[in-house]
């Protein structure tokens, strides 16, 4: 699957989508998704919980491990994918979009746009 | 480190898409699309393993079958020819060398299966306790390859393959015969709970063997399982895992496995005295099965605590089942401790103690 051009990204593989109401989802990357192998638990934060850039943010389960999830930039988390509790597996099948994990308004536009693009994500996981 | 060993079945396994892990010194596949499907796939369906690493020891000779009586568990004299048992073998403190599969191809031919990680202490421990018996002990590991096909379809894929009749084989019994041209030991045994068939054939023939399994296992929606899958199934069904549920630690009185310890028998075996002491003083620790109502799967040694918060065991084996949607494991703890609970990122799971199977398992006979 090529790397989506519509997103930036972390070196901790998440990517993040800017909408165009200045807020930003939040997920895993397919290659993330396919490195863990079939998820069945994945823990998030609260809604107005307010995140470091680099934070851990949350625990995604697969059947191998458990690994943590980083905040790619700083913000306030204004919505989470509650469907994801009963149906986790979404973030295997569609990682960059049913299974997006928060939406989070940054707390500063420059730290969004210093994040990876699509062609320097892809170089990484080469 | 030294290179990891590989199944005669290394490049068919490439072929169709295997994802390998380091098993106990071999590369194995441990998916090939995805665990929870291919779990799914073989409680459906049917499944097709390459189970290749299992280890092979053979024994013969007129006093094969009194040596074996003598080193493990269980009661084999009640074997004859085409006969299966299952057993563990003990240390002499009642701890755990392994558990195996004994095949009986003759009255002084008998093939025994082993865990692949314990196949080379296996094999000593046999030559060593072999001494004074007027019997042969080979490993011959290399000369077998293992493929395992479970699953309510697998006498349907296989039946069409072969001469013998599988409707007369039953459960926990072999005969030889010829599968897809290969000539096989074809055994009504496995380790998911299903039924199915295990077949041990030359490694030379296992490739050719496969391909003719999984053609003809299409139309019944047959697919490639892996390590993985084999690993969830066997836990839903309440099997024990060498190194987890027993162990040289963990005895098989501890386990549950009372069944396969004959503490009456004539002659007695290898660690009979020591099982008998802790069976009158009564058991340490036990084994537990439990599920959790949650889908945080809780790892192996973790710690459990009763309701006091005292810690009072650990997690020896975790997992996701799909089909009850749930964590699922088992826990070595203190005899009667209750009120289990494990600790997951701050939040306390309750283990709920379950009697295995965890799922309906079919009838087998």
């Amino acid at each position: 699957m090529p790397v989506p051009s519509d997103c930036k990204y972390a070196k901790s593989h998440e990517w993040a989508k800017l909408l165009p109401d200045g807020t930003v989802l939040v997920g895993i990357t397919d290659y993330a998704q396919n490195s863990l192998g079939d998820i069945t638990y994945v823990q998030l934060p609260k809604v107005g919980a307010v995140l470091a850039a680099g934070e851990g943010f949350g625990v995604v389960e697969s059947v191998k491990a458990a690994s943590d999830l980083y905040a790619p930039f700083a913000g306030t988390v204004v919505e989470i994918n509650e469907a994801l509790n009963a149906a986790p597996e979404t973030v295997n099948r569609e990682p960059q979009t049913g299974g997006w994990m928060l939406k989070l308004r940054p707390a500063n536009a420059a730290e969004f746009d210093g994040l990876l693009s699509a062609a320097e994500y892809e170089k990484l996981i080469g | 480190m030294p290179a990891l060993k590989r199944t005669p079945l290394f490049a068919f396994n490439q072929q169709h898409g295997a994802r390998f892990v380091d098993f106990g010194g071999w590369e194995m596949p441990v998916q090939y699309r995805s665990i929870l499907e291919e779990h799914r796939v073989v409680r459906q369906r049917a499944g097709l393993f390459d189970v290749s690493h299992m280890g092979e020891i053979e024994v013969t000779g007129p006093e094969a079958m009194r040596f074996l009586d003598r080193l493990v568990t269980n009661d084999v004299s009640t074997l004859f020819p085409g006969r299966v048992l299952y057993s563990t073998m003990c240390q002499s403190d009642g701890g755990v060398v392994d558990d195996l599969i004994i095949y009986c191809r003759g009255a002084q031919d008998f093939l025994v299966c082993v865990n692949a990680s314990n196949t080379d202490k296996d094999a000593a421990w046999f030559a060593e306790h072999a001494a004074g018996f007027d019997c042969r002990v080979r490993n011959v590991s290399d000369d077998f390859a293992l493929l395992a096909l479970q699953g309510p379809a697998a006498q349907a894929i296989i039946q069409p393959l072969t001469s013998a009749d599988l409707g007369a084989l039953k459960y926990y019994h072999c005969a030889p015969g010829t599968v897809a041209g290969a000539e096989c030991l074809i055994a009504r045994t496995g380790y998911t709970g299903e039924n199915g068939y295990e077949l041990f054939c030359r490694p030379d023939e296992a490739e050719r063997l496969a391909e003719a399994l999984l053609a003809a296992g299409q139309p019944h929606g047959l697919e490639l399982a892996g390590l993985g899958a084999r690993d969830s199934l066997r836990l839903e069904a309440g099997y024990p895992l060498y190194g987890h549920e027993i162990s040289a630690e963990i005895g098989p009185l501890q386990a549950g496995l009372g069944w396969v310890v004959k503490l009456g028998k004539a002659g007695g075996f290898i660690g009979c005295e020591a099982l008998r002491a802790q069976q009158a003083a009564g058991l340490p620790s036990w084994i537990v099965f439990f599920k959790t109502g949650d889908r945080r799967i809780l790892r192996a040694g973790t710690p459990v605590t009763d309701a006091s918060g005292a810690v009072v065991g650990e997690v020896r084996s975790g997992t996701f089942s799909p089909v009850l949607n749930e964590a699922i494991g088992s826990a070595l703890v203190n005899t009667g401790a209750s009120e289990l609970s494990v600790d997951v990122r701050g939040t306390a799971i309750k283990l709920t103690p379950v009697r295995p199977p965890f799922v309906p398992l079919p009838a087998k006979n």
